[in-house]
């Protein structure tokens, strides 16, 4: 009863085919976009916007990029941080290099660099598969975050080796820089998730996304169904890359305001990223936000609960929020190895049928 | 002959030596795969863990002392007894069998029959879990850890070599001892392997885990036994990782030096553990004393990757491994 399809009727392949078929899930859609656009900026205020809400925009961004690569592609990525900071020194050197151009050409731009280098990590992939191929992207997270760290032209030869987000403007208020207004950090973050997921959701049930289903299922048998695996591996990492990149620049510029490499990109947000996806749900652009959502709230939880209610040291608390984390994978791995994304989906099966079990 | 000349071949040696500990860790991740076809990135971790027990153990810390202190505003951390190395020992090959059973039990015994990928990815969620697990139980401060075991340079070879060479050569002591442990670690695990009841029924899974349930070999048996040898192999990288620079987080680490070994020696390969372990070991060594000061420095960091990942793309199985056939 409170998920009803009866009268929802299509008359035509384009309205059978949307996103949302159902009529209460396209309207509870609208309402949290309009939501997302139209309430939260107004009353969002600096410890929000900072603890949870550009964190989770951010990092939603970054599981959807690696969601293309390893749940719709099938290539198991560990260099998420080192493709993070491709895209955090390109839009450093866009940002310091050309002061006049809006900022958000920078984040496009550095995208682009970072689908550049993700192709270039990705030609492996073509001889080396599953796990083989998940240690060889170690080599572009060590190698990458090594580069910045010691060529002194990558981060202007700044004394600290530090990254600084300088003041850039869009339409006149400040986006980067230390006078940004948090409602300002979130809606620009916002404005690209939301133009990057409708632009993922599209191209993953287009023919590009089936491509790269196909040899994620199957790559030999792909291969033989007229998939070409060149083509489509090396899409997959150059989107996926560019999604990364495009994480990465926003989380130096907006998020951070200034970066060091080893430490905000090293391979605990490999980590991070992936856990995202995998509590989240592999091959979903849903399970990406919800993965994202789950792993920045946990923490922020955690926190609150362990050090604020019950007054435990922090470092106990950060021990035993490795532990939930570690043992929260496990879970579901076992238990429901398709995520979040699949209970979701579970609930409204039910939904669908309520009050009658079946 | 110049200085130069020798200072590379001691480099080379170093290397060499560095090598054999990456082995020691690499043998655990070959131990796993080969019996399960799981590959265990939660072997650095687990190396971590033993080391940490074990240093705990020796000095009489109360476990989980921070824990209870913070839920119940006691204030204790150690029993006030200290125990010998032998039988601390003992008790954390005790610990880490108990783990392999846990291991097994809880998250081994839900995921047969999944995919690779995703038994991969549940060894990181473990990696995770036992990192966290070993510092609330042990604390997260830098241990030092001794289990008697020799250390610092050894003058005799360097005298003896000033003799004969006009030139010593600086070899930790430790690094001689880690040398001579794998080289008897690779001797038992072979001779375990090869003459044992259970070392055949492990050979058995190893091939062909359908055809060895069929004769009444146990699975879980099996995979339990196999965790408590990597736990023990673990415990041997983590005497002699911890004896050498502390037993800290960065322990965990090695496991992610650990891997590039395993993909130039191949995933299935004892010996191919131990050779790429001083390819890996001499090379990157090699490397920062040519290549290094040329590009800043640091390079160890790297590379291993690069290299196995430049040797896998002419070898994707390894130099050891098994040829991969796939069919649709």
């Amino acid at each position: 009863m409170l998920y009803r399809e009866a009268g929802d009727f299509k008359t035509s392949y384009v309205a059978d085919s949307q996103t949302f078929p159902i009529k209460f899930d396209r309207i509870r859609y609208y309402i949290i976009v309009a939501i997302a656009f139209g309430v939260v900026p107004f009353f969002i205020n600096d410890y929000w916007a900072n603890a949870v809400f550009v964190p989770f925009l951010i990092y939603a961004i970054a599981a959807i990029g690696l969601n293309i690569l390893t749940g719709y592609c099938g290539q198991v990525s560990l260099g998420t941080g080192g493709f993070m900071a491709v895209g955090a020194y390109a839009c450093y050197k866009l940002m310091t290099g050309m002061p006049d151009v809006p900022i958000i050409v920078h984040v496009i731009l550095a995208g682009f660099i970072t689908a550049g280098v993700g192709v270039l990590f990705g030609l492996p992939s073509l001889r080396i598969k599953g796990f083989y191929l998940a240690v060889a992207t170690l080599a572009a997270q060590f190698f990458l975050v090594w580069l910045f760290n010691k060529v002194p032209w990558f981060y202007n030869y700044s004394a600290s080796g530090q990254i600084t987000a300088p003041e850039r403007t869009l339409f006149g208020i400040a986006v980067t820089g230390a006078n940004t207004p948090a409602w300002a950090k979130y809606l620009f973050c916002l404005v690209i998730l939301f133009a990057l997921a409708w632009l993922a959701r599209n191209l993953t049930r287009g023919s590009v996304g089936r491509r790269w289903m196909a040899i994620r299922d199957m790559d030999i048998a792909a291969e033989i169904i007229g998939v070409n695996p060149l083509s489509a591996k090396l899409s997959a990492f150059a989107v996926s890359s560019f999604y990364i990149g495009i994480a990465g620049a926003l989380f130096f510029s907006v998020y951070l305001g200034a970066v060091e490499v080893g430490e905000a990109f090293g391979i605990q947000k490999s980590f991070l990223v992936l856990f995202m996806i995998i509590i989240g749900g592999l091959g979903s652009i849903f399970g990406s936000f919800a993965g994202a959502a789950f792993l920045v709230l946990l923490p922020v939880f955690l926190k609150n609960f362990l050090v604020g209610q019950l007054g435990w040291a922090t470092d106990l608390a950060a021990h035993i929020e490795l532990m939930i984390v570690g043992g929260l994978i496990i879970f579901f791995l076992i238990v429901e190895p398709h995520g979040l994304n699949q209970l979701w989906r579970v609930a409204k099966e039910k939904l669908r049928l309520w009050p009658f079990p079946h | 002959m110049p200085d130069t000349f020798f200072y590379a071949v001691e480099v080379m040696l170093n290397g060499l030596m560095a090598g054999v500990m990456y082995a020691l860790v690499a043998l655990g991740f070959v131990l796993i795969f080969k019996a399960s076809g799981i590959f265990n990135y939660a072997q650095g971790v687990l190396a971590l863990f033993a080391a940490l027990t074990l240093v705990g153990v020796m000095e009489g810390q109360v476990p989980f002392a921070h824990l209870i202190n913070a839920v119940f505003g006691t204030n204790f951390h150690h029993f006030g007894f200290t125990v010998p190395a032998i039988a601390a020992i003992l008790i954390t090959v005790a610990v880490m069998t108990l783990l392999a059973i846990l291991v097994e039990r809880y998250i081994l015994k839900h995921l047969v029959n999944q995919e690779p990928i995703i038994l991969f990815m549940a060894t990181i969620g473990l990696a995770y879990f036992l990192e966290g697990l070993g510092d609330v139980m042990w604390g997260a401060d830098i241990k030092r850890l001794d289990v008697g075991l020799p250390k610092g340079i050894s003058e005799g070879i360097e005298t003896t070599t000033y003799e004969w060479f006009g030139y010593g050569f600086f070899i930790d002591r430790l690094d001689i001892v880690a040398t001579i442990v794998a080289i008897l670690l690779v001797l038992s695990l072979t001779l375990f392997s090869q003459y044992s009841k259970q070392g055949r029924a492990l050979r058995a899974v190893a091939d062909d885990h359908q055809a060895a349930l069929s004769v009444g070999i146990s699975l879980r048996f099996i995979w339990v036994l196999v965790w408590s040898i990597a736990g023990i192999v673990a415990l041997v990288a983590g005497i002699m990782w911890g004896s050498k620079s502390g037993v800290q987080f960065s322990l965990a680490l090695i496991a992610l030096k650990a891997l590039p070994v395993l993909m130039l020696g191949g995933f299935t390969s004892i010996p191919g553990a131990i050779v790429g372990g001083l390819i890996i070991g001499m090379g990157e060594k090699l490397f920062e004393f040519f290549i290094g000061p040329l590009v800043g420095g640091a390079t160890e960091n790297w590379f291993a990757y690069v290299l196995a990942l430049i040797f896998l793309v002419f070898r994707p199985q390894g130099l050891f491994g098994e040829r991969i056939i796939e069919r649709v």
